[in-house]
């Protein structure tokens, strides 16, 4: 049996989980998962992938929203499937009976455990405005192919 | 009954329009309501399509 050149699947999991460190690292203060927060942005915002943390410039505003967004459900860890580590929120991410009335397209999610809410992702959809109602931002299936973080 | 800028309305009171939009990015639905021409409730439910993806490699040693 020959040798084959991989980035093993498992390393792909145990970045997902903070298991490495190639660079300057943190003192963790626990071995608990970090938690997560989505953020909603205009559509005149310039969030991508050049965004390290969390910034409140271009968030949207309204009734019953409250800066930073709100909690994300990571009830499952990351998995991995064939050479695919993946992550997807264990439920949807809702905001209820807001008004949001400036048109915004995206969600922010990031880190809220640590220091400087490190930005992890950044998800864009159809401009949307909300009245006296609820956003509701549905998951997809959480497999390799799938999943809303993935590491292939 | 329907939360609206009004309050809890009856949504018998109520016009009701409703959209959907379907791509590669998204499934999104919505719903509004209105009364005498004036917007009083919107709702949206997207659902998630496209992944962010990051791809891991390992170089070649020697090439």
């Amino acid at each position: 049996m020959a040798n084959t050149q991989a980035f093993c699947t498992q390393a792909k999991a145990d970045l997902m989980n903070g298991l490495h460190a190639f660079g300057t690292s943190v003192i963790r203060a626990a071995t608990t998962k970090d938690a997560y927060k989505a953020a909603l942005y205009l559509t005149t915002a310039t969030r991508g992938a050049g965004d390290t943390v969390y910034s409140v410039t271009g968030e949207v505003s309204g009734t019953n929203y409250t800066a930073g967004g709100v909690a994300v459900t990571t009830a499952t860890g990351p998995s991995t499937s064939g050479t695919t580590a993946f992550f997807t929120p264990s439920a949807s991410i809702v905001y209820t009976n807001v008004t949001l009335a400036t048109a915004f397209d995206a969600v922010l999610i990031y880190n809220d455990t640590s220091a400087s809410k490190l930005a992890l992702s950044v998800h864009t959809f159809g401009a949307q405005t909300i009245t006296a109602g609820t956003l509701t931002l549905t998951m997809p299936t959480n497999d390799a192919t799938n999943g809303l973080i993935r590491i292939a | 009954m329907i939360t609206t800028t009004h309050g809890e309305m009856d949504e018998a009171l109520l016009e009701k329009r409703e959209g959907k939009v379907d791509n590669e990015n998204e499934h999104t639905t919505w719903v509004e309501y209105w009364l005498d021409g004036e917007l009083i409730h919107r709702s949206a439910h997207i659902t998630l399509k496209k992944p962010v993806c990051a791809f891991g490699e390992a170089a070649k040693l020697g090439e």
